[in-house]
């Protein structure tokens, strides 16, 4: 954000009380004038921007993902997505990750309600770099984004000077005997995991997949047409998210077997990232087991 | 726009709204007639506005309002009234009215700006979001420096969303002294009358515990009054107050059979009450 405050000067950020989590505190020193505190009412900052954005100014309201989404759906729908106002929703701490302060905080359900909402761009970035270059590629488009980030510190493994382009799948590895196809800090655990499965002769094509909505329909039908077989990963429930969004595309075109990770109708609970990881099946082991099962049904 | 004139086009803006629900037997015509006299008074008396006709003759509308003052309705369920006095005012053709909630419409039974509707700024219809919506429009207002004014309207029903004292909270924390805010203070609501439903009780003490400046407007369906109000209101502007005008009204004012009821909130006329109506409306601009 400090960054894309230097580049752009119509992007205001708006927080509502979350300024150190959004590491916020550079925008905000570089430009006191552009930043709105909102306090703790979600609803109303999701209004002000919609207003921001009505005068040609590109808001970026943050917050935690729960309270970003679920919380404030009826406001995105109305005033941001059916009125087209140029709002981009950052949000951070989404998921099981989040750790600590259990599933009053984890949202697993914010990717489901944003894809089904008419004219929503949802992205879920990977790494680091890739948040950063997502954050900044975003200011460029003109209509509503979902900008979901995760809380979990994950090995920074893509290009620091990439070209974030929304809605273009990342081909991370290419392989022949199954596709993996994975988004958001999933992708790391499915590196780890193309990497066990190398040692036990499966070679495996992994796709970072960070622009939810639009899908890049092309990538994935092209792998699954070489590999027939596929599995994904999120950190979000079964029912909705990208897992769905795959299995959607595949049924309609070529019917492919596919597995998916991602967390099975259930809250979570406190606990650290990597237990809850390991707990709920979103880890390189996981993957594996997944890979394995699903080359079966070939 | 001297008085007189100013109610011949009210009375032709009350025809209009009774007409379009009646066409489509559906919206909500009590609300609408009880805000007439505002929204005419301020589209055609009070608000700054672009004035430069494009070459197809209407209004140019840019959704920016950059120098303009800005309308924001946020109960957008009396959209009747509002389309007549977009249309009324030269936005897009009278003629038009006549799709009011039909298919292919731009229209909507709530104000839209999907498609593409001249005049409308943001979707309003699920309730309390305008207040927000204004004070983000108004914010950005001062971040230009622009000093034009932005207007809200809500329905005192609305004052029971929980969103709105988030906004209430929020203008005064950023001293929004270009925002001016109503309250239509018809005290009923669809299931009944507001104290019956959910008790608003004061509503003027508790903007003025939120920091706000506020205005009385005893008679909303007065015209001088109603003038005297926004005036007074504009008076108050640049003292670090966002500023609120508590408008008594009348739904259904100008319709006998309509008024002091909550019947007619969401209610169509037949065709017999269409014609008792209409006779109590007199046609001064031309129907469409």
């Amino acid at each position: 954000m400090a960054e894309l405050g230097k580049l752009n000067p119509n992007v205001v950020a708006l927080c509502a009380d979350l300024v150190a989590s959004l590491k916020l505190d550079a925008f905000i020193k570089d430009n006191p004038e552009r930043f709105i505190q909102c306090g703790i009412a979600e609803a109303n900052m999701i209004g002000v921007a919609a207003g921001l954005a009505i005068s040609g100014y590109i808001p970026y309201a943050t917050t935690f993902a729960n309270f970003g989404s679920g919380r404030v759906y009826d406001q995105i729908r109305q005033s941001v997505a059916y009125s087209g106002t140029n709002v981009k929703i950052a949000v951070s701490h989404a998921g099981l990750t989040l750790g600590e302060d259990g599933a009053t905080h984890q949202i697993l359900e914010d990717l489901a309600m944003m894809r089904a909402m008419p004219e929503m761009t949802v992205i879920n970035p990977c790494d680091y770099n890739q948040t950063k270059a997502a954050t900044i590629a975003v200011a460029d488009y003109q209509g509503p984004v979902y900008l979901r980030f995760g809380r979990p510190v994950v090995p920074v493994f893509t290009d620091a000077d990439q070209k974030f382009e929304i809605g273009k799948a990342w081909m991370v590895n290419e392989g022949k005997d199954v596709s993996i196809i994975a988004t958001g800090h999933l992708v790391w655990e499915a590196i780890l995991a193309g990497e066990l499965l190398e040692k036990e002769g499966i070679d495996a094509e992994i796709i970072n997949i960070h622009t939810i909505k639009p899908l890049d329909e092309e990538a994935i039908l092209k792998s699954a047409a070489k590999t027939k077989c596929v599995v994904t990963a999120e950190e979000h429930q079964l029912n909705g998210g990208l897992g769905d969004a795959v299995c959607q595309l595949l049924s309609r075109n070529t019917p492919t077997p596919v597995e998916m990770i991602g967390v099975n109708n259930s809250f979570g609970e406190s606990g650290t990232p990597a237990q809850l990881m390991e707990k709920y099946g979103l880890n390189a082991a996981s993957i594996v087991e997944k890979v394995k099962k699903v080359m079966s049904r070939k | 726009m001297e008085l007189q004139e100013l109610k011949t086009t009210v009375s032709q803006v009350r025809r209009d709204i009774v007409r379009m629900v009646h066409a489509c037997q559906s919206g909500h015509p009590g609300g609408s007639l009880g805000c007439a006299d505002l929204v005419t008074a301020l589209y055609f008396n009070v608000m700054k506005i672009n004035e430069k006709k494009g070459s197809d003759g209407f209004l140019q509308f840019s959704r920016e309002g950059e120098g303009e003052d800005l309308f924001f309705l946020s109960n957008g369920h009396i959209s009747p009234l509002f389309y007549s006095v977009l249309a009324r005012r030269g936005y897009f053709p009278v003629s038009e009215l006549a799709t009011f909630r039909k298919i292919n419409s731009r229209l909507q039974g709530h104000p839209a700006t999907h498609e593409h509707l001249p005049g409308i700024r943001v979707a309003s219809g699920s309730l309390g979001q305008g207040l927000s919506v204004a004070s983000g429009a108004a914010y950005a207002k001062k971040l230009k420096k622009d000093d034009s004014t932005v207007f809200v309207l809500m329905g005192d029903g609305e004052q029971q969303e929980g969103q709105v004292w988030e906004a209430v909270q929020f203008a005064p924390h950023y001293k929004l002294d270009n925002l001016i805010a109503i309250v239509d203070w018809n005290k009923q609501q669809i299931d009944g009358p507001t104290d019956k439903v959910m008790n608003n009780r004061d509503i003027k003490a508790k903007y003025e515990a939120f920091g706000w400046a506020t205005v009385d407007l005893a008679d909303g369906n007065d015209l001088q009054q109603v003038l005297d109000a926004i005036a007074k209101a504009k008076q108050l502007r640049g003292q670090e107050k966002p500023i609120v005008i508590l408008m008594k009204s009348e739904m259904g004012a100008g319709v006998d059979f309509m008024m002091h009821t909550h019947k007619w909130h969401g209610t169509a006329p037949n065709d017999e009450q269409l014609a008792k109506a209409l006779e109590q409306l007199p046609e001064t601009l031309g129907d469409y």
